[in-house]
């Protein structure tokens, strides 16, 4: 009986994964906007938003992430990790194929993190400063091994982070200048086929992909319109198919919702989770006096910005960590809209009127208008607030060289609070030059040698305390004014199936996306 | 002076006052605040000190000013307009990539609003007073008023949105592959809107232009002497008039020449029509130096052509001009 049972169940777990595969039909075009167009689509060199958007159904990386970080199989069929945790063993999947022809190894995979990445990629070779050595003892085996433990090393392997790039192309090349970067070959479900500037990018299926019947869709194209009114109309018109997060201004999205077979989801920026907040100069001026910064959170409604500034997408932020980042915790002091307990605040400070500045980031109408919100809410408890202006080279010129009182940004966690939060905080990244470290100059040394431990401890248990530890005290600090969590809801019509299946959302979403006709 | 002459000479100041042309622009775009190296490195979501320097260095920008304008200017008289840092490719070949599609959509709408601009004029002129000049006159003010990229939101909504008539955006049908006469009037469809919006305006200046001219020019004895000889009013008009009345006008499609290259900007990110001035207006958000500088010189380059195109015209029109010099 026991036995029968089990094997019920076996047939019932194998149909409810066969019927939606049933259903599943091969064929079809799908058009995706980009915006801006890609400087490039070589993901070794450029990844950017719009590289990344269209290169990562070109390139691989080793894992790809579900919507809760869990790494899932690509270029890698399986892993493990040693008890001390500094021994990473992925075993390859077999059968891969470059866009050309040639054949995929464990060389190109050392080639790629070793050689070429180490060189390119800024963001990479923060996390290579923990390995040791990266080594191939068969051509279907990587071995990275680390110095010291590093907890997020696991999420080093997503493809905009670790994308493989082939060896037998770059070997002993000039990166930056080979000819080669214009027609990309990668591992992925697509390959490159045209790239028409100022009007799209074309790819076509790769029929040799090496999971069987992937990808159903025959091709893609990614279309560049550079006015956000154009692109909802384009795609009230039908012209595209999926406006992806940040395509168009938020107060189109209701009214493109409610078109008839549109969806929306603001799922697949898990990885990314992209968190926002006010730089708040820690340097001079008011916002250098710790109660006047706590002052500008209580005086703000959050809430209210979440619901009319981005139509009530998005999440109020209670600190420096994302909510889909791991180690998250809510359990710090909450800042609810409270305009006395600011008034109290600065009149403990003994705030003098003096102005302070408000520079929004020049990406486009709802920025303004947040920064405009914001304003009217210290105004309101008495700050004199003055709002500036640059478009995006005077804004990182301004931000990175430290001339603003306060200043809208916001920036990806990447997983762990290891790889995308710490950087914001901790006194060696105060570096002047750079709009992505810390800007706002906080400097705390205690938490500062906190930040550094976590990052090391083994066991995922030891870091949640040390991160529950950093978030309490941090939150009491108010090093920058945290906003919100940020979400770009993609829009597509209904009868795209699969598209957002992934913490990376459709970075990588063509490989599973099918066309119900 | 022959018009051989004429030409050699302008040609010669033009040549200097482009070299002057790039190192103005060459001092103005380095001027403006932002960095190039910290744009690109900013696009990749994180960058260190190393990424930056590397950057720089890469694309020369940690030199003194001066050995970078030595080199610029070297490579200008070379013909050579240096390489985008942006987009990895020699400008050259970018504004190469982009010249077509911007000529075809400003040359449209350049001898469309001069044909009807010229037309409309003289017809108002011949019935000035009339409710048919009223009517032309009110539409020419009311082009002439409306912002260019509300009347191409407009057009877009109009005849794309709600009657699906014609294509809102873009150069051609993605993905369509037409070929022969089925590409030409693809394309064809395509450039109606983009054409027309742009269009618009000049026509109403045309128009605008060439009716108060003709007006002008009709109240002088010539044309009196010319009625006293019995000559039919159509002849007079025009013969002796708009030959006459066209100068002005002449100036204006001269002035509008000059914009063929870098005059588009708005129509064609509002149509995403893949032109030159989308390039330009790209390349200085991310201060992409050399592709900005070189769309600006090319851009200097056509009004100074034009210039001297408008000059050879004035002559041919008017032979008094180059007699009197």
């Amino acid at each position: 009986m026991k036995y029968l049972k089990l094997k019920a169940t076996t047939f019932l777990i194998a149909a409810s994964l066969a019927s939606p595969l049933a259903a599943q039909e091969a064929g079809g075009r799908l058009d995706i906007v980009v915006q801006p167009e890609p400087p490039g689509l070589m993901l070794g060199l450029i990844q950017n938003g719009p590289t990344q958007l269209v290169a990562g159904d070109i390139y691989e990386s080793l894992l790809r992430y579900d919507s809760d970080l869990n790494p899932m199989p690509s270029l890698a069929k399986s892993w493990e990790i040693s008890e001390d945790g500094l021994t990473y063993t992925f075993q390859l999947t077999e059968g891969v194929k470059w866009h050309d022809g040639e054949p995929f190894t464990a060389d190109d995979v050392v080639f790629s993190a070793d050689v070429f990445l180490r060189e390119t990629h800024a963001r990479l070779r923060a996390s290579l400063a923990y390995v040791e050595s990266i080594t191939a003892p068969d051509p279907m085996t990587v071995v990275f091994k680390l110095k010291e433990p590093f907890g997020p090393f696991i999420n080093a392997f997503e493809n905009g982070t670790m994308p493989i790039v082939p060896k037998h192309i770059y070997e002993g090349t000039d990166f930056a200048n080979n000819p080669a970067n214009a027609t990309p070959i990668g591992t992925g479900p697509f390959k490159f086929d045209e790239w028409v500037k100022g009007s799209h990018i074309h790819l076509v299926k790769n029929e040799d992909y090496y999971v069987d019947g992937l990808p159903y869709l025959d091709e893609v194209f990614y279309r560049v319109i550079p006015d956000a009114a154009a692109r909802a109309v384009a795609f009230e018109t039908g012209e595209v198919d999926v406006l992806p997060g940040g395509s168009v201004e938020n107060w189109d999205i209701p009214r493109l919702a409610e078109m008839d077979g549109v969806c929306v989801t603001e799922k697949g920026w898990e990885f990314l989770a992209p968190l926002s907040w006010m730089w708040l100069n820690n340097r001079e001026g008011p916002t250098a006096n710790e109660k006047f910064r706590q002052a500008v959170m209580y005086a703000m409604d959050r809430e209210f910005m979440k619901d009319v500034v981005w139509n009530g997408y998005g999440k109020v932020a209670t600190g420096p960590i994302a909510s889909s980042t791991n180690f998250y915790s809510d359990d710090v002091t909450i800042y609810d809209h409270n305009p006395d307990k600011a008034k109290e605040l600065l009149a403990e400070m003994g705030y003098d009127g003096e102005p302070v500045s408000i520079l929004p980031l020049p990406y486009g109408e709802t920025w303004q208008r947040w920064a405009e919100a914001v304003r009217q809410n210290l105004s309101e408890v008495g700050i004199n607030v003055e709002i500036d202006s640059a478009d995006v080279a005077g804004w990182n010129e301004k931000t990175s060289q430290w001339d603003y009182d306060m200043a809208f940004t916001y920036l990806y966690q990447y997983g762990d609070p290891a790889l995308g939060v710490s950087r914001n905080y901790t006194a060696d990244r105060i570096k002047k030059g750079s709009p992505w470290n810390n800007v706002e100059g906080y400097e705390n040394p205690s938490l500062d040698e906190k930040w550094a431990a976590a990052a090391t401890m083994v066991t995922p248990a030891e870091r949640e305390a040390a991160y529950l530890e950093i978030q309490k005290e941090i939150v009491d600090d108010v090093p920058v004014a945290w906003m919100q969590e940020l979400t770009f809801p993609t829009i597509y019509r209904c009868n795209v199936n699969d598209l957002v299946t992934t913490a990376i959302g459709i970075n990588d979403g063509p490989r599973n996306a099918w066309i119900e006709k | 002076m022959t018009i051989f002459a004429v030409i050699v000479s302008r040609l010669s100041k033009a040549i200097l006052t482009l070299l002057a042309i790039a190192i103005l622009n060459f001092f103005l775009i380095h001027a403006a605040p932002g960095d190039p190296a910290v744009v690109l490195a900013g696009e990749a979501g994180a960058a260190d000190e190393q990424m930056i320097e590397q950057l720089r260095e890469r694309f020369g920008l940690d030199q003194p000013m001066y050995v970078q304008l030595g080199k610029y200017v070297a490579g200008i008289v070379q013909l050579d307009l240096g390489y985008s840092f942006r987009q990895g490719a020699p400008v050259v070949d970018l504004i190469a990539d982009r010249l077509p599609a911007t000529l075809l959509l400003t040359l449209t709408a350049f001898v469309v609003s001069l044909a009807l601009g010229i037309a409309f004029g003289v017809a108002a002129a011949a019935r000035v007073g009339k409710p048919s000049d009223t009517v032309l006159t009110t539409m020419a003010l009311l082009f002439y008023a409306t912002p260019l990229y509300w009347l191409a939101l407009m057009a877009v909504l109009v005849f794309s949105v709600w009657f699906g008539w014609l294509p809102g955006f873009g150069y051609e049908t993605v993905g369509a592959n037409y070929t022969g006469l089925e590409r030409v009037l693809d394309i064809g469809r395509h450039l109606i809107l983009p054409a027309l919006t742009l269009g618009l305006f000049f026509t109403a200046v045309y128009m605008r232009m060439a009716r108060a001219s003709m007006l002008e020019v009709s109240q002088l004895d010539f044309v009196k002497t010319a009625k006293a000889k019995g000559l039919s009013d159509a002849v007079i008009r025009r013969r002796h008039i708009l030959r006459n009345a066209i100068l002005p006008v002449v100036t204006l499609a001269g002035l509008q020449a000059g914009q063929l290259v870098g005059g588009a900007v708005l129509t064609e990110t509002v149509f995403a029509w893949p032109g030159i001035g989308r390039l330009m207006f790209e390349s200085l958000a991310a201060r992409d130096y050399n592709t900005i500088l070189g769309v600006f010189l090319v851009s200097a380059a056509m009004v100074i052509l034009f210039n001297i195109v408008t000059d050879i015209v004035y002559r041919i029109v008017d032979p008094r001009i180059g007699a009197r010099s």
